[in-house]
């Protein structure tokens, strides 16, 4: 019965990501008077890919074709680690935030690697850049999830959120930098202003499009999805890790039907700050870009050290 | 643990938190008007805490040294400070930190030092704030940290505000302030000196045509 | 029983170094064997048979062959015999031990065989086995090569495997310092096989100087432990008792002697040059069996022999560790030749192996065992793991420089279209040492960054900020881990060729050299994904070694890993693999389904400018160029951009050319100077040669007065 929920919850994560994305789209419309499209315009968009026609580029080997389906389906399974409307399912017991961070790291070697495959510049320059800024957010999530597991003594994503939902309303010191912290990153690890431009398709400051640059139709599609169920992943860990408040903590369909309007409510506002960030930023420099994560790390390392300094009690 | 606390302690437990962050990021800021802004945020987070010990402890007298902390670190000097660096047409300049990673890492370490020292005198009271002693000394070595890694004159006087503001700190939260007469003084000593490092500037710029510190060697008696 | 096995690994190392002095002996042999026969015709006839089968041996051709595979099946039985001694220790409790009546009159050598060596005897069985497959193929090349004897390199093979094993099987000071010079000469011939290049003698000198340094350094260190207790053996050294202040100078010196031959920063400079110069199934070895000996000794002297450990230790291992991890690995990523990539990444490998060692000292030293033993089974298995994923890419990298003669990065690209079944086994190691789910690279890694989470436990606030601060470096040299890999790999095997002869490049023919790394990559999936039965018997052997127990690491069962708690955390690789399986072919079914699927190849797009070629790819160098700049004050960069210009105001530039080099700082700031300040030592010392022969009678006439006095 558990599984079953589960795997209903994976699928509802799945299926819910490409409306988020398109709620995104509609409140940066909105921000800079612009008419916005439906909410539903990502389904379309991915239906049409669906249909279109897919093209190889001549040099591309099997892991060019083999790429799309493990990225997609290493986010598939990364949704269904993460709690969304219920904690305790079985599923997040599969692997803790350290295994996360793993799964995040094996779909971007194969989508690194794809961009590498064919062999154009545009491949390679985005394949870069995804590494260099890949590899200077790791050390900030790592210090944010010393910091949350050192509160909670677990990295088990279900029962942190259960420590925290236990402990009530407290103000931690460290989980206001680990929120900062966490923020910072899923910025830059999700490919948004100011790190990268989603919507850019100038050749030179892209840096995730210009790594599916060569793919197209079913391929492009599910590349595209896997990118929005990463940008709701992060959004589901911020909203669920710092705000677990009303999440489902038993599996009766009050709770579930509870956990699901908490969890969208969250995601919309978290989506209109995100949304107002990107409107009011501008892109950075690819070489600011250190600056930006060593801020984050920063932030980690303070609420590590707050938690080491203030919350601490000595009898 | 932190939830047998009552709210006003947690809050007081938070601003400690963001008065150690504002430091980190006076150290990390290059130019020079973002300087000044953190530091008046610091202003204004320190009249804060000392706001919020005065609710909790019921000490009527905090309230005043809040309100004048307020007016003075998180208004009146930033302004100054501000002014002058405007007129003087300092605020495109730059005053980079060499290694800015370095810097950062050193501040947190100085933190955990700070910690480490004042952990004895934590563990002899019950008083959970106490903790926020090391917070305020780490404060005070990050001010010394920022006078000693910039060039700009204008840094160094808010590198040395900031230490006020840590002593300050350490001593509204550990000691629930001090007499009204010496905060007074403090406090106006501060703007004495505020003001006099003003004229100071002027001095320095119309002698040595700059403010960086580092041109202010050509007294020493060894030859380069 | 268990010590025969040992006996035979260690026998048939040693046979087959012996077999290889037989290469192009085989005019003598056959003249050997005809005087023999006509000598021993009347009393030992020989039926029809065998003397054919002497006879086929002995044609050239086959007598080649034969001479070729030997020693490799020699060094394969050994390799078995290794494995099985190390899963029979692994599986029970069968230590045994012996006294071989060799060495000294008075101090025979003491061999003992437990559950930690054998081990390390598992460690070192899986990759000699591997190696042995790959072997015939590889040294094919070096049959013909006047200055390469076949003989040579097989002899000294031989003998650094064997050396390696009595290191192992070694239960007291004496035959271990033997063993250990043993294993450390022999790999100094093997480094200089290349000798007709300079850099590989330099290398060799180099390697075989800090070698010695190293081995006085654990002379001193097992001295200090012989002073306090009175004999050679491991049995009476186990009872010394120190005081602090000696039991650290002990640990200073095992440290730096087993660090430097581990190649921990920032005595690890000369790693990189010699690990690479040496054929490449040797510097599989040496990368991936030789440093797991010195972890071996570090671990045999730290946990057995001394009495006690002290926090402060632990932190040292855990900073020197740390920082051997990122600096390793941001060497590695600028590095252009393949196989000096391969052995920066061992000095990162090592780095993460002493961090966990660190946590373990750590923790053990303040009181908490259990956690103690969790840091080090991650050490151990990630010891094991990168054993495993090192030599297989090695042996790839063996296999590229066998079919194209290139090690450079540079020259690379599009081999997986050449060499595809080399690129899937090299994928398989690029994702193990990457640390990526499922593969046996994260298991240990996560176990490592698990340990560091217990640190929460410790007293000391400051250890409690330190901990995590390495662990954030570990996370670092993962992720930078991650691109160094996925460059190796994305350059090399993907995109356009960027040479000739990398585009006329073809798969090896010899079905070993593929079966090697084949069954290499098979390990690193099977232990990723069935981590529990491996990390039971490292768990036994923690137990045996230290006394402290890990009750709940396989509590819920094969099927999970839950190292401290279920509640704490939990990992379950197969699932792990099931759900990628099942969700991946589900994923391929629908979008295979329905309406007929089939992609067009078309070009890629070039801007509407058309002609692209491989010279327009990201070059190595260029893909790790953020890095670079980013990191830049830990390199010593030199660059240089050389702009032709046509016109005469040098507007218009026609040609760039851009050339970098990276070089190891502590080079510049350890090696040389000492290697100055030793030569300038050398100097002033030498001006007591004079060179008159009154001088030198004078020195002999004061000693003997000197000695004298000393006598009275």
């Amino acid at each position: 019965m558990a599984w079953i929920l589960a795997i209903l919850q994976t699928l509802l994560f799945i299926g819910g990501a490409p409306l988020l994305a398109g709620w995104i789209k509609m409140l940066k419309c909105w921000l800079q008077n612009r008419n916005a499209p439906s909410l539903l315009q990502p389904y379309r968009d991915l239906r049409k890919l669906w249909r279109k026609e897919s093209i190889l580029p001549e040099s591309a080997s099997w892991i060019f074709t083999a790429a799309p389906y493990l990225v997609f389906t290493v986010a598939v399974l990364t949704a269904a680690v993460v709690p969304l409307v219920a904690v305790d399912l079985p599923s997040a017991r599969i692997i803790d935030v350290f295994g996360l961070v793993g799964f995040f790291a094996l779909a971007r070697t194969f989508l690194v690697l794809a961009g590498m495959d064919i062999g154009t510049a545009f491949g390679g320059m985005g394949s870069s850049r995804e590494m260099t800024i890949s590899s200077l957010a790791e050390p900030a999530m790592l210090m944010v999830v010393f910091t949350l597991a050192m509160s909670a003594g677990t990295t088990n994503l279900s029962m942190g959120m259960d420590y925290v939902l236990d402990s009530g309303l407290v103000l931690r010191p460290s989980f206001v930098f680990a929120l900062g912290s966490l923020m910072l990153v899923a910025v830059a690890e999700t490919g948004r202003v100011p790190v990268d431009n989603p919507a850019t398709h100038l050749e030179l400051t892209m840096i995730h499009e210009a790594m599916i640059l060569e793919y197209s139709g079913r391929y492009l599609a599910l590349m595209e999805w896997a990118s929005q169920i990463k940008l709701m992943l992060y959004g589901v860990l911020i909203a669920n890790i710092f705000f677990p408040w009303y999440i489902g903590r038993d599996f009766s369909p009050a709770a579930l039907g509870q956990g699901l309007l908490a969890i969208m409510l969250k995601l919309a506002l978290l989506s209109v700050l995100l949304a107002l960030s990107e409107t009011l930023l501008a892109k950075m420099r690819i070489f600011r870009v250190q600056e930006y994560l060593s801020f984050a790390y920063l932030l980690g390392v303070l609420g590590m050290l707050s938690h080491i300094i203030l919350e601490v009690y000595y009898a | 643990m932190l939830d047998e606390l009552s709210y006003y302690h947690q809050a007081i437990l938070h601003l400690a938190a963001l008065i150690t962050l504002s430091s980190f990021l006076m150290l990390g800021q290059s130019r020079l008007l973002r300087l000044i802004g953190v530091f008046a945020a610091q202003g204004f987070l320190l009249s804060a805490s000392t706001a919020l010990v005065a609710q909790t402890h019921d000490f009527p007298h905090l309230y005043i040294s809040a309100l004048l902390s307020l007016l003075l670190k998180g208004l009146l000097i930033p302004m100054m400070l501000y002014r002058l660096v405007m007129r003087m047409n300092l605020h495109r300049e730059m005053d980079t930190v060499e290694h800015p990673a370095g810097v950062m890492m050193g501040g947190a370490t100085l933190v955990v030092f700070s910690y480490y020292v004042c952990l004895p005198i934590v563990k002899l009271s019950p008083l959970m704030t106490l903790n926020t002693i090391s917070v305020s000394l780490a404060v005070v070595l990050l001010g010394m940290l920022l006078m000693i890694t910039r060039r700009h004159a204008v840094a160094q006087v808010v590198g040395f505000m900031s230490i006020e503001n840590g002593l300050f700190f350490a001593a509204v939260v550990s000691t629930m302030g001090m007499p009204m007469v010496v905060e007074l003084g403090i406090a106006f000593d501060v703007l004495v000196a505020a003001v006099i490092f003003g004229i100071f500037f002027f001095h320095i710029r119309s002698s040595i045509d700059s403010l960086d510190v580092d041109r202010l060697s050509k007294l020493s008696e060894v030859e380069e | 029983m268990i010590l025969y096995l040992a006996y035979l690994s260690l026998l048939a190392a040693l046979l087959s170094a012996g077999v290889s002095l037989l290469t192009d002996r085989r005019e003598y042999l056959s003249c050997g064997i005809k005087r023999l026969r006509a000598r021993t015709a009347g009393w030992l006839p020989l039926s029809g048979k065998t003397v054919a089968w002497l006879d086929r041996c002995l044609e050239p051709d086959f007598y080649a062959l034969l001479l070729r595979h030997l020693p490799f099946v020699l060094l394969g039985i050994s390799g078995v015999a290794a494995v099985l001694v190390g899963a029979v220790e692994l599986s029970g409790d069968f230590s045994a031990s012996a006294t071989l009546p060799l060495g000294l009159p008075w101090l025979h050598w003491h061999v003992r065989i437990d559950a930690l060596s054998g081990f390390f005897f598992c460690v070192l069985g899986l990759p000699l086995v591997a190696v042995s497959l790959f072997g015939p193929g590889y040294v094919r090349e070096f049959e013909d090569s006047k200055a390469h004897a076949l003989a040579i390199l097989g002899f000294f093979t031989g003998l650094f495997v064997a050396g390696m094993e009595m290191v192992l099987l070694a239960d007291d000071a004496f035959f271990f310092m033997i063993a250990w010079e043993w294993m450390s000469v022999a790999s100094y011939f093997l480094v200089a096989y290349h000798h007709e290049q300079s850099a590989s003698r330099r290398a060799s000198f180099l390697y075989l100087l800090m070698a010695e340094i190293g081995a006085l350094c654990i002379i001193l260190g097992f001295g200090v432990l012989v002073a306090f207790s009175g004999g050679f053996t491991f049995d009476a050294l186990r009872e010394v008792q120190l005081t602090p202040l000696w039991a650290s100078a002990a640990f200073v010196l095992a440290l730096l002697g087993f660090g430097m031959k581990a190649g921990l920063v920032p005595i690890h400079a000369w790693l990189p040059e010699a690990h690479p110069a040496a054929p490449s199934h040797i510097s599989a070895l040496m990368s991936g069996v030789m440093l797991k000996i010195a972890v071996y000794g570090f671990l045999r002297f730290i946990w057995d022999l001394l009495p006690e450990m002290f926090w402060e230790w632990g932190v040292l291992v855990l900073v020197t560790g740390a920082s051997s991890a990122i600096l390793g690995i941001l060497y590695a990523l600028q590095q252009q030749n393949l196989k000096r990539l391969l052995a920066y990444s061992s000095v990162e490998n090592i780095g993460i192996i002493f961090t966990s060692l660190g946590l373990a000292i750590i923790f053990f030293s303040t009181g908490y065992p259990q956690f103690g033993a969790l840091g080090l089974l991650a050490g151990l298995l990630h010891c094991f793991n990168h054993a495993l994923f090192k030599t297989l890419l090695f042996l790839g990298a063996g296999c590229v420089l066998h079919q194209t003669h290139e090690i450079n990065l540079e020259k690379m690209g599009g081999l997986i279209h050449r060499m595809p079944k080399l690129a899937a086994l090299f994928l398989v190691g690029t994702l193990s040492i990457s640390a990526l789910p499922p593969l046996n690279g994260f298991v240990s890694e996560w176990l490592t960054l698990q340990a560091a989470l217990q640190a929460t436990h410790l007293e000391s606030g400051v250890l409690r900020s330190l901990i995590p601060t390495a662990a954030a470096v570990l996370a670092l040299t993962g992720a930078l881990g991650v691109a160094c890999f996925v460059k190796v790999y994305g350059v090399a095997f993907l995109g356009l060729p960027r040479s000739l002869h990398i585009a006329h490049a073809h798969e090896v023919n010899d079905m070993g050299m593929l079966a090697g790394p084949a069954l290499l990559a098979l390990c690193c999936v099977l232990f990723g994904v069935f981590p529990t039965p491996l990390i039971d018997g490292i768990r036994g052997v923690i137990e045996k070694l230290t006394g402290a127990v890990l009750p709940n690491v396989t509590a819920l069962g094969w099927l999970w890993v839950t190292p401290v708690d279920a509640k704490m955390a939990s990992y379950s690789p197969i699932l792990v693999l099931i759900s990628l399986l099942v969700a991946g072919a589900l994923c391929y079914y629908l979008l295979h389904r329905g309406n007929y699927f089939k992609p067009r190849r078309a070009e890629p797009w070039d801007c509407g400018f058309g002609g692209l070629n491989a010279r327009m790819q990201y070059t190595s160098g260029a893909f790790s160029m953020p890095v670079r700049r980013i990191f830049n004050p830990v390199y010593k960069i030199s660059e240089t951009l050389d702009a032709q210009t046509e016109d005469p105001e040098h507007w218009r530039v026609t040609a760039l050319k851009y050339q970098f080099q990276v070089e190891d700082k502590s080079w510049y700031a350890l090696y040389q100077p000492t290697g100055q300040a030793v030569t300038h030592l050398a100097r002033r010392l030498g001006r007591i040669q004079t060179g008159s022969i009154r001088t030198y009678l004078g020195y002999s006439f004061v000693t003997l007065i000197f000695l004298l006095w000393v006598i009275s």
